[in-house]
């Protein structure tokens, strides 16, 4: 018999601190394979974000760099640029990316950095609590939006991937789900193919990845999974956005 | 004919494997509990394992290798 | 050769030539001539620059790209510093050598566009949130600007220690004659063992952060920085002293009031008053034994501090002398600039 599937040697062996059914450890591992596919290992530099997926640094097996809050992109912007020929990402939840970063998320992919950013989007704050996010759905409930989010108070939510698309500078822009075998699977090509794009020096490349948060979500494994699926998916079409 | 291994220690027993082993051979323990107090996943069949790996793909924790 | 250059451009050229390879920043008066000179200066030597989209995704683009081990550096003026301040606070904790130019212009808020010394707390006490310093200089020349930038990048590097230059809108446009020094050679610089250049494997991968949730070991973190800081103030710490040792009334100033203080001390001398010139060129670590050694001397019975802002370094000036002997002072803002003759009356008006 022979391995077909084992931990990648680019995560640590620091157990994930992430709360039982979280997908962010699907995203970890998704990021770690393709990286050792793609021959990155001894030549990359990741880019931690603020948020639950703060301590990203204990987990993938290269040089890490730890950002401010929503500045993960200016940060691997001045990786790559002083590093051009190294392989440099970036990990951002939904908060940090599409809230509190959006002018450094927009800019450097209008900037075309040849960075790759993975961006978790979980529709709510996890790490602070179970607030609204910027992609917290309609009828959504959070902390902030005990009632669910009613876009007369609390705004709408918004779709990164239609936004990023719209930009000259990313080459690689596509969403998938974390919410069953085939579409990890799915998730992990995309993935692959945004290191890729980044590898041949093309341009911004961008996966978001819809991200299940039973905890905050107030729901079990199944209900979470089953909410990425049907709720999140109506609202985050999945597919590739942008591929040049 | 498939083999998983589990490192239980690092299992959260949040049960996504269980939910996508397509012979439903996988559970989560209702009396084996680790280090940190989870229910920790069991395989109840090991000769109907096919090792198509769909539930290391689905672990967020690495918990499981799969031999074919 | 000596050669006539702006103050911005001269700081900007003094840089590469001291080993910056990359600069980001964004636009904001007074101090544009320094990213306009290094948008096309870097790239003429291999480096990189980036006009970010605000302040603050700026001095991130530093703490990347120093993490990454290149001699990086941004330049602002104070609202736009005020910005940065997140970003200082993480490249100090993460202990990151850069270099950040402050071309001070009068606030608060948007304030005006004219010189001004008003950022002195910002810049030496700290900025931003935690407990933490950088290596602050006051050059009061475009020379010394060029002599200060040109070694900045290796005193930061040797502590760890960000270095920030204080200028005002004065000292950046004004032109004067320079001599500048020859390029240094990077290739003889050691290799940053906590940099992350990308090639560390395994064990040896390094971490840049600023995130020490345990609270000894924060703590731990917070003591090593200030034992750095005491360190660079037995080394560091610059001072120039101008005729104090007869001097009856001791003036204090730094960067160019220190000028118009120096005019005002030989006009002073002319009429047969005593009078010196006391000038902290680091006014991060602040020349503390210079000033005590000053104030117990007999002859001194006053000291006046002379700052373009409303009294910001007279209180380091009243902590160094230990209030031994009383400070006075003496200020302008919103841009404005006394001239020599404006200190001369003060100091004899006062004395009256």
């Amino acid at each position: 018999m022979t391995v077909v599937y084992k931990k990648s040697g680019m995560l640590t062996d620091a157990p994930f601190h992430y709360c039982p059914g979280c997908t962010h450890g699907i995203a970890h591992k998704l990021v770690a394979e393709v990286l050792e596919e793609i021959g990155a290992e001894g030549n990359v530099v990741g880019v931690a974000p603020v948020g639950c997926a703060v301590f990203a640094y204990n987990y993938f097996n290269c040089d890490m760099q730890e950002a401010s809050h929503g500045r993960a992109p200016a940060v691997a912007t001045g990786i790559k640029r002083v590093r051009p020929d190294t392989v440099v990402f970036a990990y951002q939840g939904d908060g940090d990316l599409a809230s509190i970063g959006m002018a450094e998320i927009v800019h450097a992919a209008a900037r075309g950095e040849k960075i790759t950013v993975i961006f978790i989007n979980n529709a709510i704050y996890g790490m602070t609590g179970g607030q609204m996010a910027p992609t917290t759905l309609e009828g959504q409930k959070a902390t902030t939006c005990i009632y669910g989010r009613n876009p007369e108070i609390n705004g709408n939510p918004i779709r990164m991937c239609e936004l990023i698309s719209t930009l000259t500078g990313p080459t690689y822009v596509a969403r998938a789900a974390l919410c069953d075998p085939a579409n990890v699977r799915k998730a992990k090509k995309m993935i692959k193919t945004a290191f890729e794009h980044q590898l041949n020096k093309k341009g911004f490349s961008f996966v978001e990845l819809l991200s299940a948060c039973p905890t905050n979500w107030g729901m079990t494994t199944e209900q979470a999974v089953d909410y990425v699926k049907n709720d999140m998916q109506s609202i985050y079409p999945l597919g590739v956005f942008k591929e040049e | 004919m498939g083999k998983i291994t589990i490192e239980k220690e690092r299992c959260k027993g949040c049960g996504l494997c269980v939910m996508y082993c397509p012979k439903k051979i996988l559970a989560l323990s209702d009396k084996e509990t680790n280090g940190n107090g989870y229910f920790v996943l069991t395989v109840v069949d090991e000769s109907g394992c096919i090792g198509c790996a769909n539930c290391a793909v689905m672990c967020p924790d690495s918990v499981i290798t799969v031999e074919r | 050769m000596k050669q006539l250059m702006k103050g911005n451009e001269a700081i900007a050229e003094a840089a590469v030539r001291g080993g910056c390879r990359a600069f980001f920043g964004y636009p904001i008066t007074p101090q544009n001539e320094i990213p306009e000179y290094l948008s096309w200066r870097l790239y003429e030597v291999g480096g990189c620059f980036v006009q970010a989209e605000s302040e603050v995704a700026a001095i991130n683009m530093v703490y990347g790209a120093a993490g990454a081990g290149a001699r990086a550096m941004t330049s602002s003026s104070s609202p736009g510093i005020s910005l940065k301040q997140e970003g200082i606070s993480y490249i100090c904790c993460s202990r990151l050598p850069c270099v950040i130019v402050n071309m001070v212009r009068g606030g608060p808020g948007l304030g005006g566009i004219q010189p001004a010394q008003s950022d002195y707390f910002q810049a030496t006490k700290g900025g931003g949130h935690g407990d933490y310093h950088m290596i602050v200089y006051g050059p009061n020349s475009v020379q010394e600007c060029v002599d200060i930038m040109y070694d900045a990048f290796d005193v930061s590097e040797k502590y760890r220690v960000p270095v920030m230059i204080l200028g005002d809108g004065m000292l950046g446009q004004i032109m004067e004659p320079v001599e500048l020094p020859e390029f240094k050679d990077l290739s003889k610089l050691p290799r940053k063992a906590w940099a992350t250049y990308g090639d560390n494997k395994g064990k040896d991968r390094q971490i840049i952060n600023s995130l020490l949730i345990e609270p000894d070991v924060l703590e731990r973190h917070n003591h090593l920085l200030f034992d750095t800081y005491k360190e660079i103030a037995d080394n560091e710490t610059m001072c120039e002293e101008y005729l104090c040792s007869d001097a009856e009334i001791v003036l204090t100033a730094y960067g160019t009031v220190a000028r118009i203080a120096k005019s005002a001390v030989d006009i002073l001398r002319s009429r047969g008053i005593k009078v010196g010139l006391l000038r902290p060129i680091t006014l991060y670590p602040f020349p503390e034994k210079a000033f005590i050694k000053v104030a117990e001397q007999d002859c001194v019975k006053e000291f006046v501090c002379i700052e373009l802002s409303m009294g910001q370094m007279i209180e380091d000036v009243k902590i160094s002398t230990q209030m031994k002997k009383p400070v006075k002072f003496y200020g302008r803002v919103g841009g404005n600039v006394m001239t020599p003759e404006d200190i001369v009356k003060f100091v004899t008006e006062e004395d009256k």
